[in-house]
């Protein structure tokens, strides 16, 4: 029973990204076109960002602490 | 809240001595203000209603997600078109013939852009054939489609029994019960059905004479002229009362018959916000100190067109405010009462008895016999020296076939009915049922936590849906359920509040009702309509009639 609750809710939160996008008035076809465009660039999106953010977060990282802690080594 | 029962030879009385000025003390953004407002009362008189009207604004996130869905309908419109333009579909839509294809087209593929990629796609929630009088409950026929809504076919089958919410049913008088057709069937025998003729010529009856007479009495003025079609009334009448050199003022929310009939007038057209007296009192200013536009002369004459009841948005004009601005600038006012003539006021005259005022302030009332009486056709009442005009000089009386009689002895039943002519209350109760029956649905919609436009009195309900695809997801599953609803959406309506119109009628009975709303609760958790910030849904601590708090 709770198999199916789960289901039914999936089925449910489905039907909400139907309405939403206006899927729900496009025909199969354009809706599994419209469903793998839009699944290929949420995939780039993420893939990009596991690539890119942690990078980006040291980097930023060494910038502020250099800006913090070189400046009482300069004085001196 | 006015006592209802309260009648005096079918005619309720107010103490009314002066007009009142009804200033909204809160401030509105474009007339229209959110959340629940209240106009204070300035000079408090005995009966005076409270103007309760809602025109709430959904969460931001709602008008982003409608355009977001707008936008992806826009794109694959586009790519449909590519492949239609390209012959990688099959086009169904109209197209020349292939000798003609080098002429000046005839069909312009963009203007139609919305009609084929967006509207088609749900066309099947619209124009669905009914084969029975659309009372409370009617029998549809069922179509299914095989191309994505281009063709439909009837499966032959009638989906019985389904409960009508869509039908301009008010009173309750489009009934086939025997008893009370029987004086309708009896002119049928003697006059059959065709007139043959136009009003001028040999189509004036006695029945248009006695139901011309009757909607004068009904209405307290002094005479009334009566038109075969309620679109026309308004098309045909107002180039008759207006021409170049005039001013028409028309509300931003007007039906398509009175845009229509002023512009075929010839007159200048300024339109002010909707039920906004500040616009109107602004334009009206400014066309007196200014005049017409180059030669700086008086105009020759400003009427200000509106309606009682605007049926999509279900709000009631503001009278009273109206008529003191009228006699202050000496404008006529032209009130067309489709939607509210039977349905509002305590015995069913319309918004002028509503406001408690007299009919002798409007100048031209106009409505029509199709939404409350069960019939079909247009009047138009006021002083007898503009009637016997428009008997000589409106289009519609000189051309138009008059009324049919069976139809014009329908209206006389449900007139006689209302007005308690027939020796029965069962008028009065019909409309004291719609109005419990109003109230009572909106209270519970309100409850729901819906976003529900318009005052608390009008029998419309537009129930706010926004998205394009909880368009068709609501119509559908809603037919699902046996109940009928229309649904509104982009040309009609604005393009980010498209609704579900709901028509209360007094023929409703409280269970079939209650059907509704069920059905509406379940809906409106399935397809997360229920928008509304300031219902007891949304904040049910701030309604509990019983709080109490024990120290202990």
């Amino acid at each position: 029973m709770d198999f199916k609750r789960v289901k039914d809710y999936f089925y449910w939160l489905y039907f909400q990204y139907l309405l939403i996008t206006c899927s729900y008035v496009l025909e199969p076809w354009e809706r599994s076109m419209f469903d793998t465009i839009l699944v290929t660039v949420l995939a780039m999106v993420l893939y990009t960002a596991y690539v890119f953010i942690p990078i980006h977060v040291r980097l930023a990282f060494e910038f502020f602490s250099q800006m913090f802690e070189g400046q009482p080594e300069s004085t001196i | 809240m006015a006592n209802p029962s309260a009648v005096c030879n079918g005619h309720l009385h107010h103490h009314q001595k002066q007009n009142n000025l009804l200033k909204s003390g809160i401030s509105k953004k474009n007339g229209i203000a959110k959340g629940i407002k209240k106009n204070g009362v300035s000079n408090g008189s005995l009966s005076k209603k409270a103007f309760i009207e809602h025109f709430e604004q959904a969460p931001m996130y709602v008008a982003v997600l409608t355009f977001v869905g707008f936008g992806v309908g826009t794109i694959f419109g586009y790519l449909r078109d590519f492949m239609r333009a390209w012959g990688l579909e099959k086009r169904n839509i109209a197209t020349e013939r292939e000798q003609q294809k080098d002429f000046v087209p005839l069909y312009q593929d963009f203007e139609n852009f919305y009609t084929r990629n967006l509207y088609m796609r749900l066309r099947d929630n619209w124009n669905r054939p009914i084969c029975s009088v659309p009372g409370p409950q009617f029998d549809l026929m069922e179509r299914v489609t095989d191309d994505y809504n281009w063709t439909f076919r009837f499966t032959g089958r009638t989906i019985k029994n389904v409960i009508n919410m869509g039908s301009y049913n008010y009173l309750g008088f489009a009934e086939t019960d025997a008893n009370a057709l029987k004086t309708v069937a009896k002119e049928l025998q003697k006059y059959g059905t065709g007139v043959c003729s136009s009003r001028q010529e040999m189509g004036t009856l006695d029945k248009h004479v006695e139901l011309e007479q009757l909607v004068a009495r009904f209405l307290g003025v002094e005479d009334a002229m009566v038109f075969g079609m309620g679109f026309a009334t308004n098309s045909m009448n107002i180039p008759a009362l207006v021409g170049k050199g005039c001013l028409i003022l028309s509300d931003e929310l007007n039906h398509t018959s009175l845009v229509l009939g002023a512009r075929l007038s010839g007159a200048t057209i300024r339109i002010f916000k909707h039920n906004n007296m500040q616009s109107l009192e602004s334009l009206l200013r400014d066309a007196i100190i200014y005049g017409q536009p180059r030669s700086r002369r008086a105009w020759r004459k400003i009427i200000i067109l509106v309606e009682g009841i605007y049926s999509m948005e279900g709000s009631i004009v503001r009278l009273p405010e109206i008529v003191s601005l009228k006699r202050k600038y000496k404008a006529y006012l032209y009130l067309d009462e489709a939607h509210s003539i039977g349905a509002v006021g305590a015995t069913g005259r319309g918004v002028v008895e509503y406001f408690g005022m007299n009919p002798d302030d409007v100048d031209v009332l106009m409505g029509t016999f199709t939404k409350s009486f069960g019939a079909a056709g247009g009047y138009i009442a006021g002083k007898k020296d503009l009637v016997d005009f428009l008997r000589t000089h409106s289009h519609s009386a000189v051309y138009a076939t008059s009324m049919c009689p069976p139809v014009a002895q329908q209206i006389i039943r449900a007139m006689k009915c209302l007005m308690g002519l027939d020796g029965t209350t069962q008028g009065l109760q019909r409309v004291q049922k719609l109005g419990k029956n109003t109230r009572y649905f909106r209270r519970r919609l309100h409850e729901m936590g819906f976003i529900v436009y318009g005052n608390d009195d009008s029998p419309v309900v537009p129930l706010l849906l926004y998205m394009p695809g909880k368009i068709g997801a609501f119509a559908r599953r809603m037919l699902e359920k046996n109940i009928g609803v229309v649904v509104v959406g982009f040309p009609a309506t604005p393009i980010a509040e498209s609704r579900a119109r709901f028509c209360v009628s007094a023929a409703h009975t409280r269970e079939m009702l209650d059907t509704v709303l069920n059905a509406l609760d379940e809906l409106g958790d399935f397809l997360q309509l229920k928008y509304s910030r300031y219902s007891k849904a949304a904040h049910p601590e701030l309604y509990e009639e019983t709080r109490c708090e024990f120290e202990d």
